[in-house]
């Protein structure tokens, strides 16, 4: 009997009261394709290849990043321009093979490869995802993204 | 009067009356989904017109499209039967719903109500409780484990409430000397004369009953998605199922209108025009229905039983003895 009381009583209106509380606050919906959500500061998404002030390659062709890669998702082919310096004359990222794991960003010592915020880049063709160098320069952020720099730092530091 | 213009008169009420129920119906789901969304920090239906309003008219015409399967192993008649079984009395409750007062049109007088019936409260009972019908014979007839547990289960349900769900308004009956719903609106003319306080215990019980027996959560046993797939029309789809579903919400819609009716004033209230009050009222009865929805989580089988047989029963027939004693002696 004291069960039922404490049922009708207490329990159930404290119910009614959360949901009553709940159906004044604020919506999380974020309503995607109108609105974008913020992605993480480190979120890693689609490539890009950063360049010098004076729009040269960073890019050396070190290789490392296809060393690194675990999905064997790069493929790349030196050069020497005229003034003998290496650069990248093919660059390539097989984006259906990447697993976005950001090993090529951490293991460039050129700091040339990042991973950024683009994540919508679905297509009903395969040979889209192969993605060029020349694609990728031009996926470069206009702005520079804050963790870039948390990922300067961290080369500083070790 | 003469019989043409009588005859008319009805027709055109008939019409009116069925046309807002289907309305009503629509908006309902907008309402609910509305609601519901809402509860769960969610924004519901928001894409097709402002607010998402125009939403049921999308639906509608979805269900419409939809190419209508009847599984092979169905009885046929009782198949496409059932849909309609369930759709036409609740549609019939609202015969003698009274919507407002009586008004002067083109020169007539014209009841708000399409028709007053003496025995208006026991013909709402009579023609909700053939509902649960349609609901047997679509779990039944659709030769699915899931709906024939889903039927069978709809029909202890509505059994076992059907008994306090008449008892808890046996109260206002005797209080009011009359089963017109015209009267009794007309005996709640003054705000502490709604039914609802002098009959609190009756409205706890009646608001309790009417939800198990329209199969609504937290008594939504019969179609409880998470056990039965959808239960007794999980073989139906196109326009049966659209049946299904207006005849939910209408019977949901029916029961509001009763209550409002019985309970809580009918169509009076000062200012508004009543057939407005009468609107606000049912909104607010369906709102509170859809409160329960996000609040309570489903009963089980044996839980259902016993409160209904132990708990309700026994409180609807103490609260017509009390009223009884109390006002009739």
């Amino acid at each position: 009997m004291v069960d039922v009381i404490r049922t009708v009583f207490i329990a159930l209106p404290k119910g009614f009261y959360t949901t009553l509380k709940h159906l004044f606050k604020k919506p999380v919906t974020i309503q995607y394709p109108k609105v974008k959500r913020e992605m993480a500061p480190r979120y890693r998404g689609l490539h890009y290849l950063e360049v010098y002030e004076d729009g040269t390659d960073r890019c050396v062709c070190c290789g490392l990043c296809a060393a690194a890669c675990p999905a064997d998702a790069i493929y790349m082919e030196g050069a020497e321009n005229e003034k003998g310096e290496r650069y990248a004359k093919i660059y390539e990222i097989n984006l259906l093979r990447c697993i976005y794991c950001g090993f090529c960003e951490e293991a460039c010592p050129e700091e040339a490869i990042f991973l950024g915020h683009e994540y919508e880049f679905s297509n009903d063709n395969r040979d889209v995802f192969i993605f060029t160098k020349e694609q990728m320069l031009a996926n470069r952020p206009k702005k520079e993204k804050p963790f870039k720099r948390i990922i300067r730092r961290v080369r500083r530091i070790f | 009067m003469s019989y043409t213009e009588i005859m008319l008169i009805s027709s055109i009420k008939v019409i009116v009356v069925v046309l807002a129920v289907l309305t009503g119906c629509a908006y309902s789901t907008w309402l609910e989904r509305k609601l519901v969304g809402h509860f769960q920090h969610r924004i519901g239906p928001n894409v097709a017109g402002p607010f998402g309003l125009l939403q049921p008219i999308a639906d509608a015409i979805k269900l419409v499209f939809k190419e209508d399967i009847v599984p092979n192993n169905v009885e046929r008649i009782t198949y496409a039967l059932a849909p309609i079984v369930v759709f036409i009395p609740a549609l019939l409750s609202f015969a003698v719903v009274p919507f407002g007062d009586k008004v002067t049109m083109f020169g007539y007088q014209i009841d708000m109500v399409i028709s007053d019936l003496d025995i208006g409260v026991l013909f709402v009972f009579a023609v909700t409780s053939l509902g649960v019908y349609g609901i047997v014979l679509a779990g039944w007839s659709s030769g699915s484990k899931y709906s024939l547990l889903g039927g069978v289960r709809s029909s202890a349900q509505m059994i076992s409430y059907e008994v306090a769900y008449g008892l808890s308004i046996i109260g206002v009956l005797v209080i009011a000397g009359t089963l017109s719903m015209k009267e009794l609106v007309a005996q709640q003319s003054s705000f502490f004369d709604w039914f609802i306080f002098r009959q609190p215990v009756g409205f706890v019980l009646y608001v309790i009953c009417a939800i198990a027996e329209t199969n609504r959560a937290p008594f939504d046993l019969p179609e409880a998605e998470s056990e039965l797939v959808a239960g007794y029309h999980t073989e139906y789809s196109s326009m049966r199922f659209a049946m299904f579903f207006i005849g939910e919400y209408a019977n949901m819609l029916a029961v509001s209108c009763v209550a409002t009716t019985i309970f809580l004033g009918g169509w009076q209230g000062p200012l508004l025009p009543p057939i407005i009050w009468f609107a606000i009222k049912v909104a607010l009865f369906m709102s509170f229905y859809i409160w329960l929805r996000a609040t309570l989580p489903r009963l089980r089988y044996d839980q259902l039983m016993n409160f209904g047989w132990k708990v309700l029963f026994p409180l609807a027939l103490l609260n017509v003895m009390v009223t009884a004693l109390i006002y009739r002696l």
